[in-house]
């Protein structure tokens, strides 16, 4: 790919705008008083009946008998929806992989996960609705089921070699191999799923309310399962989510199987998930086991990396699976210059819950097995971690970098973020004092992880799990655009409507922001509705909330629909004021030219109310439509390279522990993390990501971890056994900030709210390997497996 | 069916209910009282917590009839006179909510550890652990907590 022609946009450096500064949150208020909209606090439709949903007891059985005749004659229940039922009345969901188990809303005759819905019931309320629940005889024949996804099917395969692995290592002075496994977990948002149902049977249609990260390219996954065209199905998300953090992406399997529970009863129906189904059946992070082959010079230099992953993505492939396991094929090689680089992918089944989106997406799999094999080099090169590190990173003048497997890394200044995160974390002196611990008996160490963060998903990636051949049989895809509205009404108040759905982050405080620097007003003066709905939002296939694609994207299309609109406010502006448009300014919600100047309100009343004042050829009415499409994102080449994302930010972390001999008990005593994500919008609320990245970045590597028995039973199925570290268990964070505005975003800004999720797992893993003296361990580490290591 | 009398957030209700009706759904469902949110109904996230007579209680954990002649209180009486209290300014100023939907249960929760002294900072973060958060990794929580506190923020 030499020679790449590149789009660049340039980056606004207007001084004192709102952009950039920490602005404190519009969406606070409400949510402080209760008032939050949240799906379950939604009455969209009157007189819908309550759902629930019966559930396979067994990891792998044979329904022989469903009976749903007592729970139908139970008191209040409108009727029964079996699997069956969603058989005969639905398509199996649209997946990227061809020959894939066909994969339904309910289970027919066989059941694949503890978990998996047989049936759902629809009653008056939820009370009467579980009482009928258990009306329902089901008569199972277990099956054997697959947990070890080394013997699991395999649904795809791929192998990939790029530049010339095997010649690097003949060559090499140095072959690490490893093998790494990566916990099934889950971010567990505090809200659970929620959707009502109502189909109309006139129209053929489906109006379903969610609280859904899409639309994505789940809207048309839903709609195809239901046999309908797009545009009858309507989704709409309310305007607050509760967390989702990747897990809500699967509320559309739902979003099926209650549109057909309302389809066959004829009533609009509604279905709030409880946190014990939440646990066993909506879904979690693949599991990966990778097999890494790692070829160095003498001198640390990094001569190729092979990778050789399993993905276990639990009973079905279900879209957008297998992204996790492509979601970083450019960032392969990570920050690292390394030109020679192999990957072979299995996706496989299991009999556990299917996996889906979930912070770090892809990141923590492939960050964990290569930060930690970095780590075991070093010691094996009697270098220090952070020298061998220094040797390979990508320099601050190679940008844009063009990585071996077709990544684009925009911009950045690794080494620079490197230094800092080492000057911030005192790193010479903890060696020091390492160096003291160790000679005292304590069990002191130190890790380090190095992360590209990849935001802005290329939506071709995925066509990877294809080959080129496949891919040349089909429409191909790319690109990551989105959508937003702006409006301004008779009386000059300012709507900003956008497609990304944010469940937490902030999303209308910064579109505020943009919109306030465009339309020269401040934002408070902006109303931004973050509701989606299928049938009116400005929306496209990518549109939603997940690889962090709000900051480049979704604010980048904000930023364009409010240039379009201030545009034609200084083209009406310039006729009131008999000046030319160029020498109008927007600013204190008026429009001037030099000394005079006319108001926001009064051009919107002209706009609306006179527009036979309007200058020729200008349009009445101040509503403005913008997609913004992230440049560079071509579809994968007959090479199988792929530029997988639009931007990458990086991180430099650095973790402290000290491990207890007795117990077991890992302590991060302090814990170091400079990012470097381009452009921040606002402060604050990167700050805000950084920490809830890192705190889902802890889970992982000390406490969470889905687990199973070996006859596939859910043993973590309560927040009393799944355990979420809670605030005494977080370690101090020390957060270092550097800002290499992206050449490719509108704004100069880059994705940041999973990079500490990739990050922190590999960090505490090396700073716990470095206490330990051992390269083989396996996260979460808890004290039970630690106080094994230990025992070793 | 019981007749039930309580007083939930100043004003008397009179509410006819099943036995087995919980307090959690009883605030949302009878009184239409929202900002009471359900997270796991097994009394671990703590995002349903309420005041019944001062005290913090998770309301999943509880049968409403239970309540018979208590005085409740959930989120939205916390701002009085339509303004909010110090504690819910503090969390707006030090950005200790993101989705918001743990904080009701939070700020309830606080506001019963507030009631009873002036926490140090460690006393927060133990009282925190009965609340589950995946949002804000906690630190922007305990540093609102202690502004509404007077503690030191460090």
């Amino acid at each position: 790919m030499a020679g790449d022609k590149l789009s660049r946009v340039s980056v606004a450096t207007r001084q004192e705008t709102w952009v950039g500064r920490a602005v404190p949150r519009l969406e606070d208020e409400a949510l402080l008083r209760g008032e939050g909209q949240f799906m379950d606090d939604l009455a969209p439709i009157p007189n819908a009946g309550h759902a629930a949903i019966l559930r396979s007891q067994l990891a792998h059985a044979r329904i022989t008998r469903l009976d749903a005749s007592r729970a139908l004659a139970a008191p209040g229940v409108a009727g029964v929806l079996t699997g069956q039922d969603v058989r005969a009345m639905s398509r199996p969901f649209p997946v990227g992989v061809e020959g894939a188990r066909p994969y339904y809303a309910a289970a027919g005759e066989v059941a694949r996960y503890a978990g998996e819905p047989l049936a759902v019931v629809v009653a008056k309320n939820r009370y009467l609705a579980e009482d009928a629940l258990e009306l329902i005889e089901v008569d199972y024949e277990p099956l054997e089921p697959v947990l070890d996804a080394r013997v699991g099917e395999v649904v795809s395969e791929r192998a990939f070699s790029y530049g010339d692995p095997a010649a690097a290592f003949a060559a090499a002075d140095l072959v690490v191999r490893q093998r790494f496994r990566f916990p099934r977990w889950s971010c567990t948002p505090v809200e659970c799923y929620g959707v009502v149902a109502d189909w109309n049977g006139a129209t053929g249609s489906l109006t379903a309310w969610a609280n859904f990260q899409g639309p994505f390219t789940l809207h048309s996954v839903a709609a195809g399962a239901l046999g309908l065209r797009g545009s009858k199905l309507r989704l709409i998300t309310p305007p607050d989510s509760g967390g989702s953090f990747g897990i809500k992406a699967t509320v559309y399997v739902y979003v099926v199987l209650l549109g057909l529970a309302s389809r066959k009863l004829g009533i609009p129906v509604r279905w709030t998930e409880d946190r014990l189904e939440h646990l066993a059946g909506s879904a979690t992070a693949t599991a990966r086991e990778t097999e890494v082959e790692a070829a160095f010079a003498a001198d640390g230099e990094l001569l190729a990396l092979c990778y050789d992953a399993i993905d276990d993505v639990g009973a079905y492939l279900r879209a957008p699976e297998p992204a996790t396991t492509y979601r970083m094929h450019g960032s392969l090689s990570g920050a690292y210059r390394v030109r020679n680089v192999a990957a072979r992918n299995r996706v496989v089944l299991t009999n556990r819950c299917p996996s889906g989106l979930n912070r770090g997406f892809g990141g923590p799999q492939l960050y964990f097995p290569l930060e930690r094999t970095m780590a075991i080099a070093a010691g094996r090169l009697g270098l220090d971690p952070a020298e061998l590190v220094r040797r390979n990173l990508v320099g601050a003048d190679e940008f844009p970098y063009r990585t071996p497997s077709g990544g684009l890394y925009d911009s950045g200044d690794y080494e620079g973020a490197l230094d800092e995160a080492l000057e911030l974390s005192r790193y010479a002196e903890r060696r020091e004092e390492q160096h003291h611990a160790r000679a005292e008996g304590r069990l002191f160490g130190i890790g380090l992880a190095i992360v590209v963060e990849p935001s802005i998903s290329n939506m071709g990636y995925i066509t990877l799990a294809q080959t080129p051949e496949e891919r040349a049989q089909t429409l191909p895809k790319s690109g990551n655009a989105e959508g937003a509205t702006i409006a301004v009404s008779p009386l000059g108040g300012i709507t900003v409507r956008i497609g990304t759905t944010p469940q937490g982050q902030g999303h209308a405080t910064v579109c505020a922001q943009v919109a306030a620097d465009a339309l020269g007003v401040e934002p408070d003066d902006v109303e931004v509705l973050t509701s989606v709905d299928t049938s009116t939002s400005a929306w496209t296939v990518a549109s939603g909330n997940y690889s962090s694609r709000f900051s480049g994207v979704g604010a980048g299309a904000v930023h364009l629909a409010a240039q379009k609109l201030a545009a034609k406010l200084r083209a009406i502006a310039a006729h009131e004021l008999g000046v030319e448009a160029h020498e109008v300014e927007l600013r204190e919600g008026k429009a001037w030219a030099g000394e005079a100047s006319v108001s926001l309100r009064r051009l919107a009343g002209l706009a609306h109310w006179n527009p036979d004042a309007l200058p020729p050829g200008v349009e009445p009415g101040l509503v403005e439509n913008a997609f913004y499409a992230a440049p560079n994102l071509a579809p994968p080449d007959a090479q199988d390279r792929v530029a997988s994302s639009a931007a990458h930010g990086f991180i430099a972390d650095v973790a402290v522990v000290e491990v207890d001999r007795e117990t077991g008990q890992v302590v991060v005593l302090d814990y170091t993390t400079v990012h470097d994500a381009g452009r921040l919008l606002n402060p604050l609320l990167v700050e805000g990501q950084v920490r809830g990245g890192f705190a889902h970045g802890v889970g992982p590597a000390l406490f969470e971890r889905v687990e199973h028995d070996e006859d596939g039973n859910l043993l973590t199925g309560s927040f009393m056994d799944y355990l979420c570290p809670t605030a005494p268990d977080l370690p101090p964070l020390t957060i270092g900030h550097r800002e290499t505005p992206s050449p490719f975003t509108a704004l100069g800004a880059k994705g940041l709210g999973e990079g500490n999720t990739m990050s922190v797992p590999a960090a505490i893993a090396n700073a716990v390997a470095d206490a330990l003296g051992i390269d083989e361990l396996e996260l979460p580490l808890t004290p039970p497996r630690v106080w094994e290591l230990l025992g070793r | 069916m019981i007749v039930l009398e309580l007083v939930v957030n100043g004003r008397s209700c009179r509410e006819t209910v099943e036995p087995r009706l919980l307090l959690s759904d009883f605030l949302r469902h009878n009184l239409g009282l929202m900002g009471t949110h359900v997270g796991c109904e097994h009394g671990v996230c703590g995002a349903c917590t309420v005041l019944v007579d001062g005290a913090a209680v998770r309301s999943c954990l509880l049968l409403a009839v239970q309540l018979e002649g208590s005085r409740v209180e959930t989120v939205e009486s916390l701002a009085a006179d339509g303004k909010l209290s110090p504690l819910q300014r503090a969390f707006h100023e030090c950005h200790a909510l993101q989705c918001g939907f743990c904080t009701p249960g939070i700020l309830l929760g606080a506001t019963d550890l507030l009631s009873r002294g002036k926490p140090s900072r460690a006393e927060i973060e133990d009282f925190l652990s009965g609340h589950l958060c995946r949002c804000t990794g906690y630190t922007p929580i305990v540093d609102a907590i202690a502004r509404a506190a007077g503690v030191d923020a460090a």
